[in-house]
């Protein structure tokens, strides 16, 4: 075994076992801990992959961001040290069998799957290079996505403020 | 390449587990992050081994994550204003919209 | 023909008027209601008049023979080629002469009218009602389709059931109406079998095209000849249908039972409805389609001369034991109607055998005069009296005198005393009868002794045995004017109608028939009526104890003919005990249990299932979203499958 495909294995590992931990863990601090590491180990495995930018907005955003935004909200609404309620039993097996069961059909179909891996020369993933695709207008063009998507954000956010903001006393 | 897929689906299906045992609100945001997630690492994969040449998969990553940074806030919004009207985070109280 | 469309005039006229009073008079023309009915009408019976002259005298014959006349026609339904009910205006004789009797009789009615329901708070009603059974009348008797004809039989039917009913609070007047009305609706089942019958078979509903194609030797003719049902063909059933329509609304035995209770009714509509014109209805269908009766179906009308006879004689017997006015002329009505059916009954086709048509017509016209005027004459004694019961009258005839006058004029004239009306037109039906069948022959001189008999009891006793005590009124006088014209116009007419050449005009194939009066045959029946005269004249010109001893001495026959026979009983018992028990409360256990009772299990059946399903929307979210992912991959594996 290579040691690439080790690392690969070290990091599949990690990313794994913290989600695991992540959506069964009792504290719910310690659940965005373990996501936290969940997502800097798929940070990680995009760094594996030669895929540096999009491992460093992996980490920017959602690390930095949608982390902190969770831990933030964490603080709002709870007693942070207390422990979580089990769900039912009933629920809890039953929702890890039909997980279990999906899993097993996926990977059966994935496994009698043949990739084929095409002999083309590999695209350097530079940042200018996805720069100018994404504002071009050429056919492989990313610019209209780029704009909605843009949108969508400002759209966020203004719902976000609109929705938790308090509306100030009405006096008569 | 196969193991890559294998490690996105098992983590797809972390994430449902996740959402559909958890009690917490903020919890069930956690796991849809990972679902998220799954669903990145996949069009990565993709992009990395069958389609070398173009960025399309990255594309996607990109516009991925920033939606999902966005519908993140929103949840948090909502689960702010959920926390202030059923005083608790806990999603089975709130089930009004029942028969 | 000169003057087509003043002939729909004729019974539009009333319907105009009905229309005017029906919707507008209860409020804005109470006063006058009575009179723009009465002046409606006498238009139409103008018209009837100058129609009359110009059919009989002018154009209606075709070398020498009355040809029956299609006015106007309108195609209104079709349903094959050739099968139409067309609405059109027939003329021929005996429509000709209806509609003279009809719009005349129902002049008189109304200005009648005017006296008597004055004061009635609904007035304008009456006098729309009036002119809706005119206008119903009319049409029937103009139809020149078969269909038609049925329609206009059950407006008429319609309209002696709201005139029946006038008095609505009076429970009484209510289940009269209701009677009438059920009773002929039963026989109008009857009719309407009768004419799907004779339309598939003769496969027209034309009347004109139906006589030709059933007298004359047609392919239809041979079909329906042939093609037979328990014995009878189809022909003759067809015909023994609508004859039994044409019984129950001229109340032939034993479809009559209507009849004495619609004397609840207002009296001139009695003299009206009753007397002169509806009850005639029955007669006019079989005389319409005699033709056919006579030349192919000879075995129905055989029938049709017994049914008359027995309810002649039946009625006579038991008009000489009611007590109430109205009832024993309700009585004489159906045995007069036994006449004219038995008439025709005897009757053969065409020349010298057509003798009993021409009879059985003369006597429907005479008839409806003087009935007419014995009604209104009533009426004006009911009205001075405040009374229907004979018992209350008595010697009347100095307090009313051109009442008592009339009255006598036309009790003279039923029982057939020359020179009045009824003696010519009965002597007619006597000769008829002795030709072709004595034993109705025998039937019709007992019968024709007894209607002298009631008829002077009735007599006597309103207007002689004893003497009037105004108990109860009396202080107003006889009649205003408006009572006593037409109580004189009818008395004159009934002393000379019998004077009419009546067969120069109505035969059975329109060719004119001289016929003479018989001196020696017509004793025997004069003979009889001036013995039935002179024995109510013994036992009820003054107050005896004879009418009670024989009463006793004929015993229970009495007593059954003073309950009519208990005919009213048996109907009752049929529908009480067998009909409602058998048929209408196992109907009804099964619709409340049944029928209800399946809906209601399907009511239940939804609200329990969605009791049950209800509890899927719990309101978690994590319960939805667990059935949404495995739907998911349900699809997804279903794709993956079918996808090879």
């Amino acid at each position: 075994m290579t040691a690439s495909s080790f690392i690969f294995y070290v990091l599949a590992a990690f990313i794994l076992g913290s989600g695991l931990l992540a959506v069964t863990s009792r504290k719910l601090f310690r659940a965005a801990i373990y996501l936290l590491f969940s997502l800097i180990g798929i940070a990680g495995l995009y760094f594996w992959m030669n895929y540096e930018f999009i491992a460093a907005v992996q980490i920017v955003v959602y690390v930095g961001g949608i982390v902190v935004l969770i831990i933030f909200s964490i603080f709002l609404t709870h007693h942070v040290g207390a422990e979580m309620e089990q769900p039912n039993r009933l629920r809890m097996g039953f929702a890890a069998l039909a997980a279990f069961l999906s899993f097993v059909f996926c990977a059966l179909v994935i496994s009698k799957n043949e990739f084929a891996i095409p002999d083309q020369a590999p695209v350097p993933l530079t940042v200018d290079r996805i720069g100018m695709q994404m504002l071009s207008l050429t056919e492989h063009g990313y610019i209209l996505p780029f704009e909605v998507v843009s949108m969508l954000l400002l759209a966020a956010m203004i719902g976000c403020i609109v929705i938790a903001m308090k509306l100030p006393e009405k006096t008569s | 390449m196969n193991h890559i897929l294998f490690l996105s689906t098992a983590l797809f299906f972390i994430g449902v587990y996740g959402f559909l045992t958890r009690r917490n609100v903020i919890t069930m945001l956690m796991a849809i992050e990972l679902l998220l997630n799954s669903v990145n690492i996949n069009f990565i994969a993709f992009n990395k081994y069958l389609y070398a040449d173009k960025l399309d998969g990255v594309f996607f990553t990109l516009f991925l994550i920033a939606i999902a940074a966005a519908e993140a806030s929103v949840a948090i919004a909502i689960i702010i204003n959920i926390y202030r009207n059923y005083r608790s985070i806990d999603v089975d109280d709130v089930d009004s919209l029942k028969w | 023909m000169t003057g087509d469309f003043k002939i729909i005039l004729i019974p539009l006229l009333p319907l105009l008027s009905f229309l005017l009073l029906g919707l507008f008079g209860r409020k804005y023309l109470r006063e006058s209601s009575g009179l723009i009915g009465t002046l409606s009408l006498l238009g139409s019976a103008l018209l009837s008049v100058f129609t009359a002259y110009n059919y009989f005298f002018v154009t209606g014959k075709v070398n020498g023979v009355y040809q029956p006349l299609v006015v106007l026609q309108q195609t209104w339904l079709e349903f094959s080629p050739g099968v139409n009910i067309d609405m059109g205006l027939l003329i021929d004789p005996i429509s000709v002469m209806m509609i003279v009797i009809v719009t005349f009789v129902s002049l008189m009615v109304h200005v009648y009218s005017l006296g008597y329901m004055k004061g009635e708070e609904r007035f304008a009603t009456y006098y729309a009602f009036l002119s809706l059974f005119t206008f119903s009348m009319l049409g029937l008797v103009l139809s020149s389709n078969i269909f038609q004809i049925y329609i206009f039989w059950e407006l008429v039917g319609v309209s002696s059931y709201l005139l029946i009913g006038f008095y609505f609070d009076r429970p009484s007047a209510v289940a009269a109406a209701k009677k009438a009305f059920i009773v002929t609706r039963f026989a109008d089942l009857g009719f309407l079998i009768g004419i799907l019958v004779l339309s598939f078979g003769a496969e027209t509903l034309d009347f004109k095209t139906l006589i030709e194609r059933l007298t004359t030797s047609t392919p239809q003719l041979h079909n329906m000849v042939i093609t037979t049902f328990l014995g009878f063909s189809s022909l003759t059933w067809g015909l023994l249908l609508v004859f039994a329509g044409g019984a129950g609304k001229s109340a032939m035995f034993p479809l009559h039972i209507w009849l004495p209770d619609a004397m609840e009714g207002p009296t001139p509509v009695s003299a009206l409805i009753h007397a002169a014109t509806m009850v005639v209805a029955g007669v006019f269908l079989v005389a319409r389609l005699f033709p056919v009766f006579a030349i192919s179906a000879p075995g129905a009308l055989h029938v049709v001369g017994y049914v008359g006879a027995l309810s002649a004689l039946f009625a006579a017997v038991i008009a000489c034991t009611q007590t109430d006015i109205k009832r024993v002329l309700a009585y004489s009505t159906m045995s007069q109607i036994g006449y004219m059916m038995f008439a025709l009954g005897v009757s053969g086709y065409g020349g010298e055998h057509g003798l009993g048509y021409m009879a059985s017509m003369f006597h429907l016209f005479t008839h409806a005069i003087f009935k007419a005027l014995l009604f209104l004459g009533a009426g004006a004694v009911i009205h001075y009296v405040h009374s229907n019961d004979m018992e209350d009258m008595g010697g009347l005839r100095s307090k009313m005198p051109v009442t008592h006058l009339t009255f006598l004029i036309a009790c003279l004239a039923i029982s057939g005393i020359p020179p009045f009306a009824g003696f010519f037109s009965k002597e007619e039906i006597l000769t008829a009868a002795f030709e072709h069948n004595k034993l109705i022959y025998g039937i019709a001189l007992s019968t024709s002794g007894l209607t002298a008999f009631y008829m002077f009891r009735l007599y006597f006793n309103i207007f002689w045995q004893k003497d009037f005590h105004a108990e109860h009124s009396g202080h107003h006088g006889e009649g205003p004017w408006s009572m006593l014209v037409p109580l004189m116009i009818l008395g004159v007419l009934a002393a000379v109608a019998g004077f009419v050449p009546f067969s120069l005009f109505i035969t059975s194939d329109g060719k004119e028939l001289e016929t003479s009066v018989n001196i020696v045959f017509s004793v025997a029946p004069v003979l009889f009526a001036l013995t039935g005269i002179l024995i109510a004249w013994r036992l009820y010109k003054s107050e005896n104890e004879v009418p009670a001893k024989l009463a006793r001495a004929f015993g229970s026959f009495y007593q059954g003919a003073f309950h009519k026979f208990y005919i009213d009983e048996v109907y009752l018992f049929i529908t009480k005990k067998v009909i409602f028990n058998l048929v209408g409360r196992p109907s009804a256990w099964i619709d409340k249990n049944i029928v209800d009772g399946g809906v209601n299990l399907s009511v239940d059946l939804t609200e329990d299932t969605s009791g049950l399903i209800r509890n899927w929307q719990s309101g978690n979210l994590q319960q939805y979203a667990m059935w949404f992912f495995a739907a998911v991959i349900g699809l997804v594996m279903i794709f993956m499958s079918a996808w090879k």
